[in-house]
């Protein structure tokens, strides 16, 4: 298989622009099948903006968006689901593709949520409903997967648990994702690719070139880039305190 | 046993009431109480129109309804006011607009009660073709159209982002709310037919715990609304709007008893 035929999305130069001000521009990175590519920054940074560029949701943007797959599986931040609707975890897993019973048990099997299925929605807890929002992007079995903070609220063990199984599932499905995480311990060690953003790509590459970067320790202090070793190197920009770029 | 007319109308209104149950389910969901009763307004428009130009009433209905649903979305996109206030203008601008008019068709005798409440006299041997066709065709689109407007239902991004297209559903949808206001027009009459949409699915909500359940229950209560409602039209010599609604009411007093016993069931 060609290098070109792997790639399931890819951004060129893309960015979002909201009541005249840009949430991120100038971001330009690839998603691969197998891979993981991890986006880093600190809030409002512009992650979930460019997730949702990513997937399309976002239409009015600059520059561009080539999406070679239709199978995707998604994990947004925020999702609120209203009382009006009689919703059970089943049928929550059934929302965008019809799939069949054991793929939904297996999947709510593996983050754990079996014994949920025939609950409500409405009366999970927030981790709870974390894990079945996991199961069901996964049940699908996507060739891209985009997960928005996907561990959020989940206890400590559950997360580790969780990160595990997504490196997992990058591996069985041979799927790509592209995953937005706090955690920089498993960005560094699970990661194929980082991408840091602040309003726009501030550093990019495998997590090894990513810690040694300036920027990173100064966007995320000196104890996160111990994670591995430091290397100063020069950049040619600097960001006023709102986060726009001043050239040097 | 029965005369034909009302024979007519039974055939009408189950008709209706199947159609109106699920789509009442949407609109309860997707919180467009207010957008109904605005196509239900401007159809007076459009069964003026129908009289000045010797159009059908549903065909002429259909078509205005879908125009100002148009119009709306438009004005959503071009101006900042919010949702409720573009529906409030439209509704009673299009309702005025459609009372001025009758007021120069003189030459026409109109029968404004029927028009307002629903005329069981009024359904011809045609209205139930146009019924039960249009009914018909209302249900298999929406059945087409189901799994992108759920989706969109429950989480807009959710469904853009695996690829469902909730934009077109959503047109989609717009275009069967102005379909059902005008094949229901005549039976319930347009200052009613929101609440022949909203009442048996907000009763279905309440007996129910998935979708699936409460689109069944919404169909159910609708037809069981219909039946009450034209017997006792025809008993207590009522308007059959008025009566139908009255009879979904009583069901949905019946349904928060359920909710009662169900909450002394959990303590």
């Amino acid at each position: 298989m060609s290098l070109e035929n792997s790639t399931l999305v890819k951004l060129n130069n893309a960015g979002f622009k909201q009541n005249n001000k840009w949430l991120v521009e100038g971001v330009s990175l690839t998603v691969e099948k197998g891979k993981i590519v991890t986006l880093i920054g600190p809030n409002g940074s512009g992650k979930s903006t460019t997730a949702k560029i990513a997937l399309g949701i976002y239409k009015n943007i600059e520059g561009s968006v080539e999406k070679y797959t239709n199978k995707v599986g998604y994990v947004p931040q925020k999702i609120s689901i209203d009382w009006t609707l009689p919703l059970r975890v089943h049928d929550f897993m059934l929302l965008t593709e019809n799939i069949r019973d054991e793929a939904i048990d297996e999947a709510l099997n593996l983050t754990g949520v079996i014994h949920l299925k025939n609950k409500n929605l409405g009366n999970l807890s927030g981790g709870e409903f974390q894990r079945v929002l996991i199961a069901r992007a996964i049940s699908k079995k996507p060739e891209l997967l985009v997960l928005d903070e996907p561990v959020q609220g989940v206890d400590y063990t559950g997360e580790i648990a969780l990160y595990e199984l997504i490196k997992r599932i990058s591996d069985t499905l041979n799927c790509g994702i592209l995953l937005i995480s706090h955690d920089l311990h498993t960005v560094m060690t699970a990661t194929y690719h980082v991408v840091c953003l602040n309003g726009h790509v501030c550093c990019s590459g495998t997590p090894m070139d990513v810690a040694k970067n300036n920027e990173y320790k100064t966007l995320f202090g000196e104890q996160a880039s111990q994670i591995l070793s430091v290397y100063e190197h020069k950049h040619d920009h600097v960001h006023s305190d709102k986060g726009e770029i001043k050239k040097n | 046993m029965f005369d034909d007319f009302f024979i007519r109308a039974l055939i009408a209104g189950l008709g209706i009431a199947l159609v109106t149950g699920p789509l009442g389910c949407f609109v309860v969901w997707r919180r467009l109480s207010y957008f109904g009763d605005t196509l239900a307004h401007s159809a007076l428009l459009g069964v003026t129109l129908a009289y000045s130009f010797e159009l059908n009433i549903a065909l002429s209905v259909f078509i205005i309804s879908s125009l100002i649903a148009l119009i709306l979305i438009q004005l959503q996109k071009k101006t900042n006011l919010p949702g409720d206030a573009l529906l409030g203008l439209l509704a009673h601008s299009s309702l005025a607009v459609g009372l001025v008019v009758i007021g120069f068709l003189t030459f026409i005798r109109f029968d404004i009660m029927g028009l307002l409440f629903g005329d069981i006299l009024a359904v011809t041997t045609d209205d139930l073709l146009i019924i039960w066709t249009g009914g018909a065709l209302i249900l298999l689109v929406l059945k087409l159209i189901w799994k992108p407007l759920f989706a969109s239902t429950v989480n807009y991004e959710l469904a853009e982002a695996e690829g469902l297209n909730p934009d077109r559903a959503k047109a989609i949808f717009t275009i069967l709310m102005a379909a059902v206001i005008a094949i229901s027009i005549k039976m319930v009459g347009l200052l009613l037919i929101t609440g022949m949409l909203i009442i048996p699915a907000a009763m279905a909500r309440n007996l129910s715990d998935s979708p699936q359940k409460m689109v069944l229950f919404s169909i159910i209560g609708g037809l069981l609304s219909v039946l009450l409602g034209l017997f006792s039209s025809l008993e207590f010599n009522t308007s059959s709007g008025p009566s139908i609604i009255m009879a979904a009411l009583a069901l949905f007093i019946l349904s928060l008893l359920n909710i009662k016993q169900s909450i002394k069931l959990k303590n």
